[in-house]
């Protein structure tokens, strides 16, 4: 107690004196903030790198850095962190109980939370459809790939996974029915209920962040068209009347609307559509082509999305509309809980891998270190 | 709030209002005209077929009814088929596998004889059905093109039931780029990827 308020003072007393030179804007912006990382070593060290440089941060020398990292991982992990210009101590704490990768996110993210004022995503899930042999199944995995448990042994496709907030249940389509149908499955129990199962198909669920609606793309009328219903399946409604196919739709943050690709106007576009009915307001994503897979941020503010050029690109809007930020080549974006970071799949020869990307800087990291394929990915958030 | 609901009423009242005069009119008209296919405008009706469980066996020739699709109609209602109850039969239709353009889902004029071979089959076999399989090339992303091949497969469906064949012996099935029927990363692969293929169901007791 008395170490921490000394902390406070000093931090204080220094900031008073010499106020360090706005690190706000180096995170927020494009550059990257320079850090220095001593005493770490094996795994600590590189999850410790891994988690820093994905939140946007350069491991640099001690002498250039604007904060100086510091600690040791022995029986467990110990971290500083202390501002090389004002001396000022942000953080000193000690991490012990779990397995070295873990204690490393637990340090990152408190390194992370310290430093920008935001919290880390380094102990985030996510899942992904796995394939590997033909066989694929659905997967959850820490946020950069490890530990990734199987959460179906159907041996049926799967397809278009969606977290429920909170990260306890997983949405998804199997096909093991013989239909593709749209179920939710509850991870601690490991139980499962059809949220979906009409005449055709059933595609693309999305939960609402409060856990109770569910959007999804169902041609039981002869035409995949974008429906709405509880999770229990009462009050299925749909949302769109067009002769083309409606695909991936997910939720603003608020519940109130649906952001959709649509082809009505003839190459597919992003519309959004009120969640309790109404017309399909056309998103202006000027200059990008054939835009699919849309994934609205935590915040709010932004929709990215799947554009193709000459390949698949990862881009970002502002949810109403306007220029369009094109990021890196890839597919199937889905935003980390910090409306930052992004998840998303490359396609590599024949196989298909995660990696993630820091927006503000475009630093992608691949997540590579697997056989088979992986895909689909949704962030728990 | 309650204004805006209020409105809402008022507006519908006079929805109400103009839709039953417009009945009152017809009414009195000399002839009965089958309305136009296109879906009352509003909420779709909810008493729809609630699981492909409750299955649709349908009684009599309905081969002879045909269906063609006006171009204002959104699709032709799917029923469910109890894929339990029959055999797949993929040599049957091997040589009327369909392809598609790129980014399409119109069946080509060229490859609407397959789709007569299929549909003679299944009029002279009345006790099977058949299953559409859609699939897609690699070039358009997992989520987008699960709804294209479903969408393909809705097409060749469509065609099926304008030339006689009764929607309830037509499923369709999406599989996306998952099922490539070649693998390679060129137009070649490509043509041959973007296809809709027929999956004969023979009654097991048959």
């Amino acid at each position: 107690m008395t170490f921490s308020s000394l902390l406070v003072v000093l931090f204080t007393f220094s900031a008073q004196e010499q106020p360090p030179i706005v690190i706000q804007k180096d995170v927020t912006g494009a550059r990257f903030l320079p850090v220095s990382m001593t005493g770490y070593s094996g795994e600590v060290q590189a999850v410790l790198k891994f988690d820093l440089e994905i939140a946007g941060f350069d491991i640099v020398n001690p002498e250039t850095a604007q904060f100086n990292i510091s600690g040791s991982n022995n029986s467990f992990v110990e971290g500083r962190v202390t501002d090389r210009v004002t001396k000022a101590a942000l953080l000193a704490n000690r991490y012990e109980g779990a397995p070295p990768r873990s204690l490393a996110h637990a340090l990152a993210d408190d390194i992370v939370l310290k430093i920008t004022g935001k919290p880390g995503i380094a102990r985030s899930k996510i899942a992904f459809k796995g394939d590997s042999g033909g066989r694929t199944e659905a997967y959850v995995a820490d946020y950069d790939g490890a530990n990734a448990v199987r959460a179906t042994q159907d041996n049926a496709l799967v397809v278009a996974l969606c977290f429920a907030s909170g990260g306890n249940k997983l949405l998804y389509t199997s096909y093991k029915s013989g239909n593709p149908d749209i179920y939710i499955h509850d991870l601690g129990s490991g139980q499962r209920t059809p949220v979906a199962n009409y005449p055709g198909s059933n595609l693309s669920p999305a939960i609402s962040r409060d856990g109770r609606r569910v959007a999804m793309i169902i041609s039981k009328d002869g035409n995949p068209e974008l429906y709405v219903s509880n999770v229990d399946r009462s009050n299925l409604t749909r949302l769109t009347h067009t002769r083309a196919d409606e695909s991936s739709p997910c939720w603003s943050p608020d519940g109130q609307s649906i952001c959709v690709v649509s082809r009505k106007d003839g190459a597919p576009a992003l519309y959004v559509v009120p969640a309790s009915g109404g017309a399909m307001r056309r998103i202006s994503t000027a200059g990008a082509g054939s835009t699919t897979e849309p994934d609205w941020s935590p915040d709010g503010k932004e929709i990215a999305f799947t554009a193709l050029w000459r390949e698949f690109q990862i881009c970002v809007v502002p949810a109403k509309g306007g220029e369009v930020n094109v990021l890196t080549a890839g597919e199937d974006p889905s935003w980390a809980p910090n409306s930052r970071t992004i998840v998303f799949t490359k396609r590599v020869g024949d196989k298909r891998v995660l990696s993630l990307l820091d927006v503000p800087t475009k630093r992608v990291k691949t997540l590579d270190r697997h056989s088979g394929s992986r895909s689909l990915p949704s962030w728990a958030k | 709030m309650n204004r805006v609901h209020f409105l809402k009423l008022l507006a519908l009242s006079f929805v109400l209002a103009a839709t039953a005069v417009a009945c009152k009119k017809n009414l009195k008209g000399v002839t009965a005209i089958p309305g136009p296919l296109r879906p009352p405008p509003g909420p779709p009706p909810t008493a729809s077929p609630a699981g492909g469980d409750q299955g649709l066996p349908v009684p009599g020739p309905t081969d002879t009814t045909s269906k063609s699709l006006k171009s204002d109609q959104t699709g032709i209602e799917l029923a469910g088929i109890d894929r339990g109850n029959y055999i797949g039969d993929y040599e049957q239709f091997k040589q009327q596998t369909i392809y598609f353009a790129f980014d399409n889902s119109e069946v080509k004029p060229a490859e609407k004889p397959k789709l007569d071979v299929v549909a003679e089959h299944l009029k002279a076999n009345p006790t099977c059905k058949v299953e559409i399989e859609g699939h897609c090339d690699e070039r358009g992303t997992e989520g987008y093109n699960l709804s294209l091949g479903e969408r393909r497969a809705l097409s060749a469906r469509e065609y099926l039931i304008s030339v006689g064949i009764a929607g309830e012996r037509v499923g369709v099935i999406t599989y996306g780029e998952t099922k490539p029927a070649i693998q390679g990363h060129d137009e070649t692969a490509w043509q041959k990827n973007r296809r809709g293929e027929f999956l004969l169901l023979k009654p097991k007791t048959q």
